[in-house]
């Protein structure tokens, strides 16, 4: 079997006493979708911090290992190369579009911009690549130099997506990213989330508090309660047959929509 | 010209001058770095070249020849008011020949007489981030330039051909300086652009509101950023100017008369002189 | 071949959030099912019929025992496997018909069944081929073909999990109710299929609460009895 691309050793990060992330340890391994839940406040937000780098931990070890297979000790390595990991072996997708975008650059230029950002100097290439990328995401290509002020919010964390897809991250971190959605749009955005993980074999790390998006997207289930991971197993698994207190009372306050 | 007392030699005082010089030498020994620096009050407003003068202060001595110019032309009102300026303060000679002066200040223009070796060039710097238009925070911006991260730069690029077809940013156009850092070269027109690469004189910058140093050492590669298919080009004009005739030069339109007639002419006042001269 | 091999599996079910109440399921169960062999769960309602079967997809974990999956590569303990090795038995041993069907809403009944197919990156026109066999086969009427299941009727949205769950070979096929809500056309269809997969060789474990169908299908039947609940 291959072997995990991401690794964490009792990670800890604490704001205040009992507060943050504390001593987890898990596994991203290649082409999975790893699911972090809980509610609110549970840590699972910093801890994705931590696992892309925006954040170093107190203590613990983060490891990662890139499509060169050369080995990353995430927790010394330097601010430049973490940055440089989060151009082109990372992709970030935010909550809010508006942290993941730049408003005022026009469609084609956010998702060129990380392009250029490793090299890319040509200027007939890049728009070909950002229309691409544009009809992948099911965003009209014509719209490639509107600003994504214009667009709506499903169109917003569409194109959010692509900027980050373009320059093919090996492992994504997505915080919540159907979390402002209206829920008709939210089903048509996780369908495309789930063909190009699919697609391009990426792994991802999705945090979301949201159960149904989880059994959707996720293949393994990590659920966190006051900065702890506190179960963990296969997704239907976790959610079918919760061992601990928490996950059921999670599971049960589930609204059965069918 | 009368002399005023009660002032240091060049307005500044010595400690000022002191620590603008070790400013400089800095930003000559990392070619296209921003040099903070303590920026002190000008009896001038910001905007008006607070900056160069006080770069030019703090390098200007008693056998210097002080030429300045404003958008090309010796006659401005900044222009002349600077020059006068150094001549009270500094009592040192001042010219409009462009051959020449040995310090040189400028607000939006190079000469287009070549520069020699020995001289020196000061520019006044409005805004002196180059990233600024994108990023605002001074803190990320200089994170930006520490780690070589200029993909943004390219952005701003792209939307110009986005939006206009072509590179349509016509005057403080990016360049990359010695390999290593972008600068803003002050909003001088792009068709000056060619004229800071491997240049013998010196060049420095100063921005007096944004208090900061930047300078290109002589001889320095200084490239503007482009696309492969979309190359760095300069500003051309299907005529001449009307005044001397010259077809390599950069041309102000000014309107001549109430009805509205206009001509262009060169923007450098001294190069169309001397040519007429030539030809006279 | 054999392909499932439980030995003494118990699984007990503790509700926290219900004053921690205990509710053993299973005791100590051993069974064992073979290539090209249909085994049918029977027994009272609430005897662990559809535990056992979501056990060993691995959907339920067992408290204690075995149980072994053997795949065209390798045996896995289900009970003591990581994760990944579950998944991989998922994507290329263990198929599983569930009675509902749990999907992204707004995705196609076309695309729903193609997606297996597009895991095993077969081509496209095979691709088309198959489902569009697979469907016309469960009397899906084309019209249907480009909808969401979401508006189905039960019946049609069965089949729609049916066709998905089938339309690719899997060594060990778990049946929970296939046929629940169909009608005895489709019924028969079904039965049909199960027959074919078990001819192909495939180990199959099922629950059917049809004792016709039942009588009809199953090699064996595996009596588990609710007086193993303490």
């Amino acid at each position: 079997m291959r072997e995990p691309i991401l690794t964490a050793r009792d990670v800890t990060r604490e704001y205040a006493p009992g507060q943050g992330c504390l001593g987890v340890s898990l596994d991203v391994w290649p082409g999975e979708v790893l699911g972090i839940v809980g509610e609110s406040g549970s840590g699972k937000s910093t801890l994705l911090r931590l696992l892309s780098g925006q954040e170093s931990p107190d203590s613990g070890t983060l490891q990662f290992i890139d499509r060169h297979q050369t080995v990353w000790d995430l927790c010394s390595s330097s601010e430049s190369d973490l940055r440089y990991l989060g151009r082109t072996e990372f992709g970030i997708i935010h909550q809010n579009p508006r942290d993941g975008l730049r408003l005022r650059i026009s469609a084609g230029g956010n998702i060129g911009e990380r392009l250029m950002g490793v090299g890319e100097r040509h200027y007939g290439d890049i728009r070909a690549e950002a229309e691409k990328w544009l009809a992948e995401v099911e965003i009209d290509p014509s719209r490639i130099d509107d600003r994504p002020a214009v667009f709506s919010g499903g169109m917003q964390q569409r194109l959010q997506i692509a900027r980050n897809l373009v320059t093919h991250p090996k492992l994504v971190f997505m915080d919540e990213p159907t979390g402002g959605l209206d829920v008709s749009v939210q089903a048509k955005l996780l369908d495309t989330l789930k063909r190009l993980v699919h697609d391009l074999g990426i792994s991802v790390v999705i945090v979301t508090h949201d159960m149904g998006v989880a059994r959707l997207l996720a293949d393994r289930l990590l659920v966190m309660k006051s900065g702890q991971v506190i179960e963990s197993g296969l997704t239907d698994q976790v959610l079918d047959d919760p061992h601990a207190a928490y996950t059921q009372q999670l599971v049960a306050s589930i609204l059965q929509v069918n | 010209m009368s002399e005023l007392t009660g002032y240091n030699f060049a307005y500044l005082d010595e400690q000022t001058k002191r620590m603008i010089r070790r400013g400089l030498l800095k930003a000559v020994a990392v070619p296209g770095l921003q040099v903070p620096f303590g920026g002190r009050e000008m009896p001038l407003p910001y905007g008006w070249g607070t900056g160069g003068i006080q770069v030019t202060a703090a390098i200007i001595g008693d056998d210097d020849c002080l030429k300045v110019i404003d958008q090309g032309a010796d006659d401005t009102t900044n222009a002349v008011s600077i020059r006068r300026f150094f001549a009270k303060t500094a009592q040192v000679a001042t010219t409009e020949v462009t051959e020449d002066a040995s310090i040189i200040q400028t607000r939006h223009r190079i000469p287009e007489t070549p520069l020699v070796s020995g001289q020196i060039l000061v520019y006044q710097v409005p805004i002196p981030e180059p990233l600024r238009f994108i990023e605002p925070r001074e803190t990320e911006t200089r994170k930006m330039h520490a780690l070589s991260e200029y993909g943004v730069m390219h952005v701003k690029l792209y939307e110009d051909i986005a939006q206009f077809g072509q590179i349509a940013t016509a005057y403080a156009y990016p360049v990359m300086v010695n390999g290593r850092y972008v600068m803003d070269p002050s909003p001088i027109p792009k068709f000056d652009n060619p004229k800071m690469h491997q240049n013998p004189a010196l060049q420095l910058f100063g921005a007096g509101r944004e208090k900061r140093l930047y300078a290109v050492p002589p001889y320095t590669d200084v490239v503007s950023l482009d696309f492969e298919d979309h190359p760095f080009e300069i500003q051309r004009w299907d005529g001449v100017c009307e005044l001397c005739g010259a077809d390599d030069t950069f041309l102000d339109e000014v309107v001549v008369d109430d009805q509205g007639a206009r001509m262009f002419v060169c923007s450098d006042t001294h190069h169309c002189r001397s040519r007429r001269g030539e030809d006279a | 071949m054999r392909r499932i091999t439980v030995s003494e599996v118990s699984k007990t079910f503790t509700l926290h959030n219900q004053g921690g109440t205990v509710l053993p399921v299973l005791n100590r169960i051993s069974l064992h099912v073979d290539a090209g062999e249909l085994v049918v769960l029977s027994g009272p309602s609430g005897c662990g019929k559809s535990t056992l079967l979501k056990m060993l997809f691995g959907n339920y974990l067992a408290d204690q025992g075995s149980i072994l999956i053997a795949g065209d590569e390798e045996e896995v303990d289900l009970v003591s496997a990581h994760p990944h090795q579950v998944l991989e038995l998922r994507r290329h041993t263990l198929g599983f018909v569930s009675q509902f069907l749990r999907v992204i809403p707004r995705v196609s009944t076309w695309d729903l069944v193609a997606e297996p197919l597009e895991r095993r990156q077969m081509d496209r026109e095979e691709i088309n081929e198959r489902v569009s066999r697979m469907l016309r086969r469960l009397n899906l009427p084309e019209r249907l073909w480009t909808l969401a299941p979401a508006t189905f009727s039960g019946g049609e949205q069965q089949r729609v999990n049916i066709a998905r769950s089938m339309i690719v070979h899997y060594p060990i096929l778990l049946l929970d109710e296939p046929t629940a809500s169909l009608d005895a056309r489709n019924r028969d269809v079904v039965a049909e299929m199960v027959q074919e997969a078990r001819a192909q060789g495939s180990a199959l474990v099922g629950i059917f609460h049809d004792d016709e169908l039942r009588g009809r299908l199953a090699d064996r039947l595996v009596m588990l009895e609710a007086t193993q609940c303490v």
